[in-house]
């Protein structure tokens, strides 16, 4: 990093405490508010994420949907999924969601991350990786409890949503959002955006959807991108978003618990050799050692 | 629009039907979404697909392709039926009294003076019967078996629930589901938009389709208010200054009428257009169309015209015939056309029946291409594999083509769909030998001028004399175009209540039509533009959002025509005394004295509401027409026929006349006629569409939009899917008596299976983005399968109904 | 060399027992030794390498390998290497791995065995039961690391794995490195515990007395075979 920041609040793999020592007014948390009730699935988001960003995804193929590119990738930081589901009246309900980095407060990819300071968490809740940093191991995507990050083809570093942290640092909306012709993405302080969801959520109870809701995963510590759903029962209908993510245990066991204790071990059996040097000695082999075996060979000689 | 895109969002209820707003107006789509959140408004999607726009719909209904006017036709049905209309509104501002002429008859599916020789109706007999006092008679009981109200109840009688669910294939439940939705309009403050676009367009009934959109809206008193109109969705960012503009083969600037070949005569042209009421008191403001007209004729041949010599009349060209699209690739295809000049325009690509356009442009001598693009017409010569298959050894065609820039590479103004004209600057240098339109049409028209001065010719005159005042003769630059198009006095305009006072100085521009004469004191290029560019200069320029009542009346920004005006017709948001009727969102209203408010009346000002002036000014009637009296080519009441490429064997609502299966005075010519396909061949309705990832064929030459839709598809349902074998992904082949595309198989949900007139029918959907030319995979352009066929009053292709067969490849 | 106890340079290169005098023995050819070492280079690289990655404190040996990247990249590679030569070895020494009835009974006085009290212990052929432990840890674990290393190699394998299979993995391969680094920490301080033994996987040879000591029936088996034939046992 060339510019420090002190709006960094956690880095991966450091064990020490980021800088403290700011407070900022407010302390408030941004986040980015999708309503899949207003997307419309143009894919401005998409075009205008690649153009802030300079990334052009390779010009692909049909592959009989309208998600194009197929896939998040290195140069497609965010897509439109779009899933066709036939409700239980009998009525058709498109459901196109835009997928991308959830900004979790408890990110399953800097927790996983091995290098420091690649995945950093700023003070308003963005997590960003820092790719300078980055050493290509993947261990994010193995991480992340919604499978975002992707790993280049051409430079092996990992790439996401960065949720325009150099946008929103100088005090801009994320390019998505501001290309966003029908509202349906809305960003500002978490609060703000959660009483905007309370508003959307008022309007489509009236409309019958009953169970609609916000989208703001406990199991993540909650995340800075949330969605409106006309379902929020059901949010694998939503192209597999998963009803209660967090951070899998196996990762959690991975970069949790086991990482001080299994070097804690490593340490032990090291000084127990060393004590045990201390304490009883080397084996060591004596003259009468050399003597009994010779003793010995001149029997063997002789036996047969 | 009559109304305009930010006035959406008044809306209590939005039907999107024949347009796919969020798909292809996006931008504009905010404004339902705004209605939706922040007025209740509910959206009702009525499509043969469910769209990107049905995805956010309170109510989706599935449609077969072509039949909207049997559904339109069923909703006017059941409001009269039901009493769902709002009476004030239609008694009052409507032609419901009018008595109708006793020789107008309707049966059978054919209206009368109907000549089957030249596929055309003698349209005398529709129209009002004249009283002795010379206006129309009236019955304002509405009991007479003539009067509009009674023959409207009786032609759409026929047009049942159940005759809806046979025709178009919508469940009776859905339909009755949306009349009811529709219906809660009716009363006084609530108001319904109609967004509408290509999806009714481009039919052979397309502008009757629209036409009963506006009926359904009168009768529920929705016109003229906010959050009300008939909003045609314009595809292009300037095609309604185009039209404006008079580009039709039929108009001039600001729809004034271009003379035919019978009209060499100008006192017979001027009393052709003389528009005298048909009401008493009305204001009928067409009778100033001699103002608009000698004024236009002033701005083009200045000096050189006078009134001696009718303001240079005989200059303009009189025509034989309609010169639309068809008509001029029909003729291109006769071998009778030696050169065409296709400026910001990809015909191979944009006329039905690629197939005929690639023999049409092979028989020209020279084609002239003005484009930013390597358009697909413009290497229509060049062999690209099944794509283009042709050989250009026996092409002899010369193409010259001239770089343009693009829009964003000039200064001008655009005009949108709600109709503001708004000015924008050029954002970047053009590339290369690129030059503006502007300059090419300079240089051209330059060096022809120097030809017809020294070699002479024919009839030189109205080239010769042709006003040409810009600084640089050969590239005028569009400031002076602008100020042009807007107007200015020629001499000191005097006050004609006060013949001291000078009220403009020779040379001002014009505050705005108003000021314009007929004595060749005024020019104006385009009246209904007059004031864009006023006194106080460029009213295009303004960026003043500012909007005072809430209601999305943002008087300052940019100029709306006509006369800034942002809602048509907005005298009928008020009862007959001037009061709106919905006071929260009041547009004008009569203060005693004058009328005023949020809007610019389109009234006259000072009018007394009392008087009984009618609020449609435009009209003779001073009132909305139902009954079209002789302004539709196809009869006065839309009425329903099928495409010309349809499922059915016969008409449903008039069967026992082989005649009427299609529009009997459509456009179409005997060779194509040939070319049309028949259901046991070519079973499945398509239609034709666009998509938000692209632009015409523009966007698939920009990589960021080839990124995100790459490559050509075609979508069908799953059930179709199902019965050939087709899963996503696979490859098809669609064809159609004309030729045959290849692509991608989108198999999906949203296109359900219909049940038609006893039968099941298959949906395809065939979007057009794709062509041999640009960055994005190549493909097929789209209109290898549609029919050259075109509407009775614009003759706009019928893209969105056609027959085709789709195999597994 | 100065320790009486072994043989001169010039009775390990002869390696063979003079008449009437027993010199030196050979325990590990040239072929053996430089394929031990090959396999102990790698696992220090191997290890280093994976520690740094493993936890944030050790991140810093990632510098040995040419910084974060480069550890990346060559980690696997000398992990493959390592399991490659391991295999030569492996398969080498696997006969001499078995587990036999006097291996339990030593590991039951592993009391002893701590307290160099080796003439309470049974007697022990060419490996003791905590070598052959050693071995089979050995084995286990780089087969397990081998496996778990392709389905987290992000480079090439990990797009073809589901992410709980990944998930697993990337577990399960930080902990058979955890055993394994502990086995060998425990195998690197056998050797230098007893003594001579650095000098066999470096020279290759053993004095007699080391041999009798520590190894009594392989030495039995080798002075039965010097008999016969060579004083060696292969």
């Amino acid at each position: 990093m060339a510019l420090q920041s002190l709006d960094i609040i956690r880095r991966s793999a450091t064990t020490l405490p980021s800088p403290e020592i700011r407070e900022p007014t407010g302390g408030q948390d941004v986040a980015k508010l999708i309503d899949t009730t207003k997307c419309i699935g143009c894919k401005a988001c998409q075009v205008a994420c690649m153009e802030w960003n300079d990334l052009r995804d390779e010009i692909g193929t049909n592959v009989g949907q309208y998600q194009n590119p197929h896939d998040l990738s290195d140069s497609s930081w965010t897509l439109m999924r779009f899933a066709e589901v036939e409700n239980p009246k009998g009525d058709l309900e498109w459901l196109i969601r835009k997928d991308g980095c959830m900004h979790c407060a408890d990110p399953g990819c800097l927790k996983a991350c091995p290098s420091p300071g690649a995945i950093v968490q700023y003070s308003n809740g963005i997590v960003d990786f820092h790719e300078e940093n980055c050493i290509g191991c993947g261990y994010c995507v193995t991480g992340c409890p919604f499978d975002i990050p992707r790993i280049s083809k051409k430079d092996h570093k990992a790439y996401k949503c960065t949720l325009c942290s150099d946008r929103v640092a100088v005090g801009l909306e994320p390019a998505c959002i501001k290309s966003c012709p029908t509202g349906a993405l809305v960003f500002g302080t978490k609060d703000d955006m959660k009483q905007h969801a309370a508003e959307r959520i008022e309007d489509l109870k009236s409309r019958g959807f009953e169970n609609a809701g916000l989208y703001d995963p406990a199991g993540v510590g909650g995340t800075h991108v949330m969605y409106v759903l006309h379902h929020a029962d059901q949010a694998p209908l939503y192209s597999g978003l998963p009803q209660d993510p967090h951070i899998s245990p196996n990762v959690r066991l991975w970069k949790g618990v086991s990482k001080p204790a299994a070097l804690a071990v490593m340490a032990f059996t090291a000084l127990a050799g060393f004590f045990h040097y201390i304490r009883v000695g080397p084996d060591e082999t004596d003259a009468s050692d050399e003597a009994a075996a010779q003793e010995m060979a001149r029997k063997q000689e002789k036996a047969p | 629009m009559t109304n305009h895109w930010v006035d959406i969002k008044n809306a209590d209820v939005i039907l999107a039907m024949g347009g796919n707003a969020a798909e292809a107006h996006p931008c504009g789509f905010k404004w339902v979404t705004e209605a939706k959140a922040h007025n209740k408004a509910r959206l009702i999607v009525v499509d043969p697909r469910f769209t990107r726009t049905a995805s956010v719909a309170d109510i989706y209904a599935p449609i077969r392709t072509g039949t909207d006017i049997v559904f339109l036709g069923g909703v006017i049905s059941y409001l009269l039926a039901n009493d769902k209309i709002q009476h004030e509104y239609v008694k009052n501002y409507t032609d419901f009294s009018f008595i109708v002429r006793e020789d107008f008859g309707f049966q059978n599916g054919l209206y009368s003076g109907y000549d089957a020789d030249t596929r055309s109706y003698q349209r005398s007999t529709w129209d009002y019967e004249m009283g002795p006092d010379g206006f129309v008679k009236t019955d304002p009981s509405l009991n007479h078996p003539r009067c509009v109200y009674q023959l409207m109840k009786q032609h759409y009688a026929r047009y049942t629930p159940e005759m809806v669910a046979r025709v178009c294939g919508t469940p009776q439940d859905k339909f009755l589901q949306i009349c009811d939705m529709l219906a809660s309009t009716a009363t006084p403050t609530r108001a319904m938009t109609i967004m509408y676009a290509l999806g009714w367009t481009q039919h052979s009934v397309g502008s009757q389709m629209i036409r009963q959109g506006a009926m359904v809206q009168l009768l529920l008193g929705n016109i003229g208010v906010a959050g009300g109109g008939m909003n045609a969705l314009r595809g292009h960012s300037n095609i309604q200054g185009l039209t404006d503009l008079g580009l039709m083969s039929d108009l001039l600037p600001g729809y004034l009428n271009l003379p035919g070949e019978k009209m060499k005569d100008y006192k017979a042209y001027m009393a052709a257009h003389d528009f005298k009421p048909l009401r008493p008191n009305q204001l009928s403001y067409w009778q100033n169309y001699d103002k608009f007209f000698i004024s236009l004729m002033k701005a083009w041949w200045g000096d050189a015209a006078t009134a001696d010599n009718n303001w240079a009349y005989d200059y303009l060209p009189k025509l034989d015939r309609l010169y639309d699209m068809l008509q001029f690739v029909e003729l291109m295809n006769q071998g009778k056309m030696t050169g065409f000049i296709c400026q910001g325009f990809n015909p191979l690509g944009a006329a039905p029946n690629k197939a005929k356009l690639n023999t049409s442009l092979a028989q020209l001598k020279f084609l002239v291409i003005m484009d930013p693009l390597a358009t697909e017409t413009s290497e229509f010569w060049r062999n690209f594999g099944e794509h283009n298959d042709v050989d250009p050894a026996k092409i002899q065609t010369e193409v010259f083509r001239l770089p343009t820039n693009c829009f964003a590479e000039e200064n001008g103004s655009l005009t949108n769909s709600s109709r503001w004209l708004q000015w924008h600057w050029k954002g970047a240098e053009p590339p290369g030998e690129a030059r503006s339109d502007l300059q090419i049409m300079g240089e051209i028209f330059t060096r022809m001028r120097a030809m017809y001065r020294t070699d002479g010719g024919a009839y030189p005159d109205p080239i010769v004399n042709l006003s040409w005042p810009y600084a640089r003769p050969n590239s005028p630059t569009a400031e002076e175009l602008a100020r042009e198009y807007s107007g200015k006095a020629l001499k000191d305009l005097a006050d004609p209540k006060d013949p001291t006072k000078v009220t403009r100085k020779a040379g001002e521009q014009l505050a705005g039509f108003a000021e314009l004469r007929n004595d060749g004191s005024t020019a104006s290029g385009c009246w209904i533009f007059c004031g864009a560019w006023g006194p106080t200069g460029n009213l295009m320029a303004r960026r003043d959002n500012s909007d005072p009542t809430g209601i999305g009346q943002t008087l300052n920004w940019a100029f709306s025509w006509p006369a800034n005006r942002r809602v048509l017709y907005n005298r009928a948001s008020c009862d007959p005394t001037g009061k709106p009727f919905n006071p929260d969102r009041t547009l004008v209203a009569w203060n005693g004295k004058a009328w005023g408010g949020a809007d610019i009346p389109d009234f006259k000002v000072d009018e007394d509401p009392t008087h009984g002036m009618g609020p449609f000014i435009m009209n003779a009637e001073g009132v909305g027409r139902f009954f079209a009296r002789t302004f539709m080519a196809d009869g006065p009441f839309p009425e329903h026929y099928e495409p010309f490429e349809t499922p059915l064997s016969s008409n449903p609502l008039s069967p026992n006349q082989p005649g009427t299966l299609n529009n009997p005075a459509a456009r179409v010519f005997d060779d194509d006629r040939k070319a049309f396909g028949k259901p046991d061949q070519f079973p499945h309705a398509a239609t034709t569409y666009r998509l938000t990832e692209h632009f015409h064929f523009w966007t698939k030459h920009v990589r960021l939009n080839a990124i995100i839709q790459p490559q050509q598809f075609v979508e069908i349902g799953a059930a179709l899917g199902k019965e050939l074998g087709i899963a996503s992904g696979d490859r098809v082949k669609v064809s159609s008596n004309r030729g045959y595309i290849d692509a991608v198989a989108v198999v999906t949900k949203r296109l359900r299976a219909l049940q038609v007139d006893g039968k099941t029918l298959h949906h395809v959907g065939i979007p057009i983005h794709w062509g041999f030319k640009g960055l994005a995979k190549p493909g097929f352009l789209a209109n290898t399968l549609t029919p050259f066929v075109g509407d009775a009053n614009s003759q706009t292709p019928e893209f969105k109904s056609f027959l085709v067969k789709v195999e597994k490849l | 060399m100065t320790d009486p106890g072994l043989g001169t340079n010039e009775a390990d290169r002869r390696a063979t027992a003079a008449p009437g005098r027993l010199d030196t023995i050979l325990r590990y050819t040239a072929e053996e030794r430089t394929n031990h070492w090959i396999v102990a280079l790698c696992f220090v690289l191997a290890a280093l390498s994976g520690l740094a990655l493993f936890h944030p404190a050790l991140f810093g040996l990632s510098g040995l390998f040419g910084g974060g990247p480069w550890t990346r990249i060559l980690h696997p590679f000398i992990g493959l290497a390592m399991v490659v030569a391991f295999l030569f070895f492996g398969v080498k020494e696997a006969s001499h791995n078995r587990m036999e009835p006097r291996d339990w009974a030593w590991l039951r006085h592993v009391g002893d065995v701590v307290n160099n009290r080796e003439d309470r212990l049974p007697e022990v052929g060419r490996y003791n039961a905590g070598q052959k432990l050693v071995f089979y840890a050995i084995v286990l674990c780089l087969t397990g690391l081998l496996l778990t290393g392709i389905v987290i190699w992000r480079a090439y394998f990990s797009l073809y794995f589901p992410i709980s299979v990944v998930r697993v993995s990337s577990v399960l391969h930080a902990f058979c490195a955890f055993v394994l680094i502990c086995t060998i920490i425990v195998h690197i301080y056998a050797a230098i515990w007893v003594r001579g033994s650095v000098h066999a996987m470096t020279r290759g040879t053993v004095t007699p007395g080391w041999a009798w000591k520590h190894h009594r029936a392989w030495f039995r088996e080798i002075m039965t075979h010097a008999a016969n034939s060579r004083p060696r046992s292969d």
